[in-house]
């Protein structure tokens, strides 16, 4: 069906690209465009796992964390240009996701509370003061000498863009299609010739290298960070529920998301962080009793096709 | 130096039994993940610690008072939340959701009501100095956590497995449609079963000032990872196996705090992955859970 997935870029993907490529130009404030493009990779590359598969991993900002510390130790210690960092990010997080994979056996809960308990190990071990020649441990990582905001902000695009296109052939392949087959039910999926692990797996380590690419991009634009920014909790609770929000399984429902709450995050969290959290853990209570497909169920529920 | 890291890690395994207690007997009889755990066991810290600002309440006093009103609020909100969840159609992960959802907001009351700062009762209440125990000093205050967490893993246990209640409640954790069908008041049984692992969580909290030094509102996620590790180390819907699994984390975590400092706070989370991949059905458990 290359005429849907040539529909679906056209009318979501190259729109959203555009706009992120030309607002830097007539908006100030290149930071905040910035998050918006992490989230919107991060939102897409969950919606790769938790939308396609049903595996909800609630420590993926452990993908984010491992691609940042890639960039940064490959800059730091080996002083690699950053195509290569960027490179060595998104394999630490394949890596990472590698010596998870075998957290796919287990189902349901077990498998987010193990992926988060994974991630907080994880954090642990690159913030633990006895790493502090490797990953310089609590006291944070310093790349001035790479800082080059210009090019890191096209790079977080077409990160993004890659991201995007995976989402979009995953919704019009035969590939993407087995996916779905395993998440409604396993085993008539694999009766019918779907190869359950090898399909799953390549869908998580897709999602892993999308929050590596991430997270390594962000290392390279911010350039001076902490442990705790690279590895904090709230960034793939963040992802969840923006993509719940908008709609799983779906391109445009994650965009959505990110741009209504992530906006909105913008105009009150900071200023007011607890009332911000208030409000979103209410949010977070009603979607799941009352909207547990997101905003585009509603559209889908009437028979319209959403992208 | 050995002998003293192990008979604090029995009275500390003994109390992180009651944290993983309420935990496991919500999600044994419902099969729904509360990830508000933690954030009830801080309400119940910081109940403790108004009661005895304001009006000098023995935590004691305070524990049996936490009991009661916890369990009045954790029924209600049953009713509100659980029934419409159990209708869709993966209501494991939702509730996961749903739950943290329900953490945030009362971290974020919690915040908003108390403030940031560090609060801690200091422990000359439950009695001053340490009692000598086979030639190591123990503080008091935590010889009086142990025994109320005893205390309630028997009380839980009697519930289980003495009374007419505790085998529906057992009947549902075997099989909720099957239960229904045998005519099983499963949403009664379920209410009951959720106000008292809310409850004990309260309990938890009153003693958490003592065990853990001090408490804040967002103390809540860091006590649900070992809370987690706990349970699925023991067994689910399992009180005794929730006390093995109590008691070999709490002796793991001071084996490791004694020799091995900065590296203690990753046990929990490598115990939890290590269990869930090589003995997904717990210590005492026979029967594989749908991994």
């Amino acid at each position: 069906m290359p005429n849907r997935a040539f529909r679906d870029f056209a009318l979501v993907a190259l729109p959203l690209l555009a706009a992120l490529a030309v607002l830097p130009f007539v908006y100030s404030n290149q930071l905040l465009l910035f998050n918006f493009i992490l989230f919107l990779t991060l939102a897409q590359g969950l919606n790769i796992i938790y939308g396609f598969t049903g595996f909800l991993p609630f420590g993926y900002v452990g993908f984010y964390g491992a691609g940042a510390y890639g960039f940064a130790i490959s800059v730091m210690h080996w002083h690699f240009p950053p195509a290569a960092a960027l490179a060595v990010a998104g394999g630490t997080a394949l890596l990472f996701g590698l010596v998870l994979t075998p957290l796919l056996r287990l189902s349901g809960a077990y498998f987010a509370i193990a992926n988060m308990a994974a991630a907080q190990a994880l954090y642990q071990i690159v913030s633990n003061p006895a790493l502090e020649n490797v990953t310089r441990g609590p006291y944070g990582v310093s790349l001035s000498g790479v800082y080059a905001p210009g090019p890191s902000y096209a790079t977080a695009l077409a990160v993004l863009a890659g991201t995007l296109g995976v989402v979009i052939w995953l919704r019009n392949s035969n590939f993407g299609l087995s996916l779905r087959a395993i998440r409604e039910d396993r085993i008539s999926a694999a009766m019918a010739g779907v190869s359950v692990v090898r399909s799953r797996t390549i869908a998580w380590l897709l999602s892993a290298l999308a929050a590596g690419l991430a997270g390594g991009v962000f290392a390279w634009h911010i350039s001076v960070f902490y442990p705790e920014a690279a590895f904090d909790f709230s960034i793939g609770i963040f992802a969840i529920v923006f993509t719940l929000f908008g709609g799983a399984a779906t391109l445009a429902g994650p965009i959505f998301g990110v741009i209504i709450l992530y906006g909105i995050y913008n105009m009150i969290g900071i200023a007011v962080p607890q009332y911000f959290q208030l409000i979103y853990g209410g949010l977070i209570v009603v979607l799941a009793l009352f909207l547990p497909n997101g905003l585009t169920s509603l559209l889908t529920k009437r028979g319209i096709r959403v992208p | 130096m050995l002998f003293h890291a192990i008979l604090a890690g029995l009275v500390f395994g003994l109390y992180f039994t009651l944290i993983g207690l309420g935990l496991n007997l919500i999600f044994g009889v419902m099969r729904i993940v509360n990830l508000a755990h933690g954030d009830f066991l801080m309400l119940g810290a910081y109940s403790a610690f108004w009661l005895f600002a304001l009006l000098t309440v023995h935590p004691l006093v305070s524990a049996a008072a936490v009991f009661v009103v916890f369990l009045a609020l954790g029924i209600p909100i049953y009713y509100l939340v659980v029934p419409r969840l159990q209708l869709s159609r993966d209501s494991e992960m939702l509730s996961l959701i749903l739950f943290f959802g329900l953490s945030q907001i009362i971290e974020a009351l919690a915040a908003i009501a108390f403030g940031a700062s560090e609060r801690s009762i200091p422990s000359r209440v439950l009695g001053a100095g340490s009692a000598r125990i086979l030639g190591q000093g123990v503080p008091i205050s935590w010889l009086y956590s142990g025994a109320v967490s005893a205390l309630a893993v028997l009380f839980v246990y009697l519930y289980l497995y003495r009374t007419r209640l505790g085998t529906l409640t057992r009947a549902v954790m075997v099989s909720r449609d099957e239960a229904l069908a045998t005519g099983i008041d499963v949403d009664r049984v379920s209410a009951i079963a959720f106000g008292i692992g809310i409850a004990l969580a309260g309990v938890a909290g009153v003693f958490a000032p003592f065990m853990f030094g001090s408490v804040t509102p967002p103390m809540g996620a860091e006590i649900n990872v070992a809370a987690f590790a706990v349970i699925v180390l023991g067994t689910l819907g399992n009180p005794v196996g929730t006390a093995l699994g109590g008691m070999i984390y709490g002796i793991s975590l001071m084996l490791m705090q004694t020799y091995l400092g900065s590296w203690s706070n990753l046990l929990p989370n490598l115990l939890l992955i290590a269990v869930l991949l090589v003995r997904p059905q717990g210590l005492l458990g026979t029967k594989v859970r749908h991994a």
